[in-house]
């Protein structure tokens, strides 16, 4: 009974990190490059909203999901030429295009005939029968696995590439990377896109992976997760990591423990991610692992 | 703090850094000049007034231009949306009246949000700062006794005071440790929703009295009739809500002190440049942390008008997004106080005018892809002028260095 309560859990905790992991890869990246990205939410629920319409459109899911995560890629490339060639104050361009994702998902879902869709389940024989751990690795939708690629892809990519390298120093000191030649502002706005392409990715699985329909406001605040997720992970992509699935854990928690017979308070539940991240910030900005550059503009110039 | 103008002090229009404040010579003509020069190099220069305004009327047009043609996508004609937008906001006297009322907090928000941004710190966590004014003065409201005027100004004054407690833990984890604002005022709305949701849950805190046979909401009682906010006019004719007077009374207050006071002075210099604003003597700490709570404070007030002049009882949901619109009012009033009267007036419009567009077929989400498109359009064109002057002085650089070169050759 223990181990079967625990599976479902884990299960629905995994189903839950999903969509947070995926956008953590983008979010995480941005960050690094000094962008602190806050149109997450809008590139999830845009690319949420565009899966469910394009496989709602062609019948293929798989298809929405790959358009979602353009379609995250736009609001990417939107926020990277305002805030990193049009220097408005990146928050302003993030806060607005939260607002602009919201209305306009919305608007397009209650004007239009939708139709649910999901990609696949995978579930791999004999693993899947694994007690506890087998249900909740081995059975699940298939985009879910595209994380065991992903995850190592960014961290490869900003820890062993040239272009990571540069992308850190964007981040950390941006007039000493222009004054070695590197395009501070191109920069940015590549890691903006990967940070769309991501995101997007995530809101896409939220909706034609872990839910198989659209609804007004899904996301509900993941993006601001997500967000928390790299700041409670010390700004390195293990701990963002950690805190996605310790996110994810608590919302299954919150999911699972009606049923099982547990009280436990869920606005304690549901507010604990943003104690955490509050409290890791807190901790943290003295051993100085933010970003040195973090949310600010680049502008050539006396600093 | 907020000492009243003197003749010696650096302020008024002539010392004003502000880019659309006029420089009349006077007495600290040298002196401006000198902080104008001091502050020129960091300021985000965007071209003259002139062009910046007729820019902004080109992107506004294209804003409302996307805002038709979303109509007409979605099968909606946009000059019938138009005119029922038109009187849904001011065409009757109810409707207008629901403009006012709807335009009321957003303007407290805005306001406030423009003394925050103005001293450089940027607040996006009002929806929490509302949310938690308006749980503080329910609890006044409803557990105090007295006078009504007494019990009604002190719901309002603890309401600002819970917003500015609220914002002024992330002014103290700024000072004292560091950490940005941005995240930490947006990571509270959270806290915040969590908190109010919480608090209405528990019989013991301000959950609704259990009545027999009816189920309880996540909700408070409702504050006693005498204890709301008093109305000018009876509805359905025209009704001015006292919350309106006292948010239009405080734009112009904070309009004053931000542009004539030695505070407000500061605060401003703090906003445009920390580093001559540091070696000018003012403390970054004090000046920019008492701007996020008076931010805050703003927004608890925000949170205390809605509370006791429309819907009178504590709800998870009675936020109603007023602090993230009214954070767009300061955003399209580019920070300044007396302008955000008008915003908040056109955002209230397209709030009350969007509560009948289901009656049009078109969904009333249009409004808030307007409200952002408006903001993009009165945003972006300073920084885009910017940039058309940086590329037009590189091509400039390079025809002289061109004309160098080819002097030198011949």
């Amino acid at each position: 009974m223990i181990l079967d309560d625990g599976s479902t859990i884990l299960s629905s905790a995994i189903r839950l990190a999903a969509p947070l992991a995926f956008a953590a890869c983008g979010e995480y990246l941005a960050e690094r490059a000094g962008t602190m990205n806050i149109s997450i939410e809008g590139m999830m629920i845009t690319g949420a909203f565009t899966a469910i319409a394009t496989s709602s459109a062609t019948g293929s899911a798989s298809l929405g999901l790959l358009i979602g995560a353009v379609a995250g890629l736009l609001v990417g490339l939107v926020h990277g030429n305002a805030s990193h060639r049009l220097a408005v104050n990146t928050f302003v361009v993030g806060l607005t295009l939260n607002v602009l994702a919201l209305g306009a998902t919305s608007f397009f879902h209650e004007s239009s005939e939708l139709t649910g869709h999901q990609v696949t389940q995978v579930s791999i024989p004999v693993l899947r029968d694994i007690p506890l751990v087998g249900e909740p690795l081995f059975v699940q939708r298939w985009p879910v696995y595209l994380l065991i690629v992903f995850i190592p892809l960014t961290w490869y990519l900003v820890e062993r590439t040239r272009w990571g390298l540069e992308l850190r120093a964007v981040g950390e000191n941006p007039q000493g990377a222009d004054v070695t030649g590197i395009r501070v502002n191109v920069r940015r706005r590549q890691a903006l896109l990967w940070c769309g392409l991501f995101s997007g990715l995530g809101g896409a699985h939220l909706a034609v992976g872990a839910v198989g329909s659209f609804n007004d406001n899904m996301t509900a605040g993941r993006g601001y997760l997500v967000i928390a997720a790299v700041i409670f992970g010390a700004w390195r992509l293990r701990g963002t990591m950690v805190g996605v699935a310790v996110f994810g854990f608590a919302d299954a928690l919150r999911l699972a423990l009606p049923a099982v017979g547990l009280r436990l308070n869920s606005q304690l539940l549901i507010a604990a991610p943003y104690l955490l991240a509050l409290a890791a910030m807190v901790a943290f900005v003295r051993r100085t692992r933010q970003p040195a550059a973090l949310g600010k503009p680049f502008t050539r110039g006396i600093v | 703090m907020s000492a009243p103008t003197r003749p010696d002090t650096p302020s008024g229009p002539g010392a004003s850094v502000g880019p659309s404040a006029s420089s009349g010579p006077g007495v600290l003509g040298s002196a401006d000049r000198a902080v104008r020069a001091l502050l020129a190099p960091t300021r985000n220069s965007g071209g003259s007034p002139l062009a910046v305004a007729a820019l902004t009327v080109v992107t506004v047009a294209a804003a409302l231009g996307i805002t038709a043609l979303l109509v007409a996508a979605v099968g909606g004609a946009p000059g019938k949306v138009f005119s029922s937008m038109i009187d849904g906001s001011v065409g009757s006297s109810s409707s207008l009246s629901q403009t006012l009322l709807e335009a009321t907090p957003l303007l407290l928000v805005a306001v406030g949000a423009c003394v925050s941004s103005r001293a450089g710190v940027f607040n996006i966590g009002q929806e929490g700062q509302l949310l938690i004014g308006a749980a503080v003065g329910a609890y006044v409201g409803l557990r105090t006794q007295g006078p009504p005027a007494l019990v009604l100004t002190m719901t309002l004054v603890c309401s600002a005071l819970g917003g500015a407690l609220w914002a002024a833990i992330p002014a103290v984890m700024r000072y004292r440790r560091g950490v940005d604002v941005v995240v930490s005022t947006l990571l509270m709305i959270f806290l915040a929703e969590q908190l109010v949701s919480f608090v209405v849950s528990q019989p013991a805190l301000l959950q609704e009295t259990r009545v027999a046979g009816q189920v309880v909401a996540p909700q408070s009682d409702a504050l006693a009739p005498s204890f709301r906010l008093p109305m000018i006019g009876d509805y359905p004719g025209f009704t001015l809500g006292a919350g309106a007077i006292i948010a239009l009374a405080l734009a112009v207050v904070v309009s004053l002190l931000l542009s004539r006071s030695r505070w407000g002075f500061k605060v401003r210099m703090l906003g445009h440049n920390p580093l001559a604003a540091r070696h000018a003597g003012v403390r970054e700490a004090t000046f920019g942390g008492v701007a996020l709570a008076i931010s805050g404070a703003f927004s608890g007030l925000a949170g205390g008008v809605v509370l006791t002049g429309e819907v009178y009882r504590l709800q998870p949901g009675m936020s109603d997004n007023y602090g993230w619109d009214g954070l767009l009012v300061a955003l399209v009033a580019r920070d300044k106080p007396i302008a955000a009267v008008i915003t908040a007036l056109l955002f209230g419009a397209l709030r009350s005018g969007g509560g009948v567009l289901a009656s049009t077929g078109v969904p009333a989400y249009l409004i808030d892809i307007t409200q952002a498109l408006l903001v993009f359009a009165f945003v972006l064109p300073p920084a885009l002028l910017a940039l058309w002057r940086a590329a037009a002085g590189r091509r400039r650089q390079a025809a002289v260095a061109r004309a160098a070169v080819a002097g030198a050759a011949a």
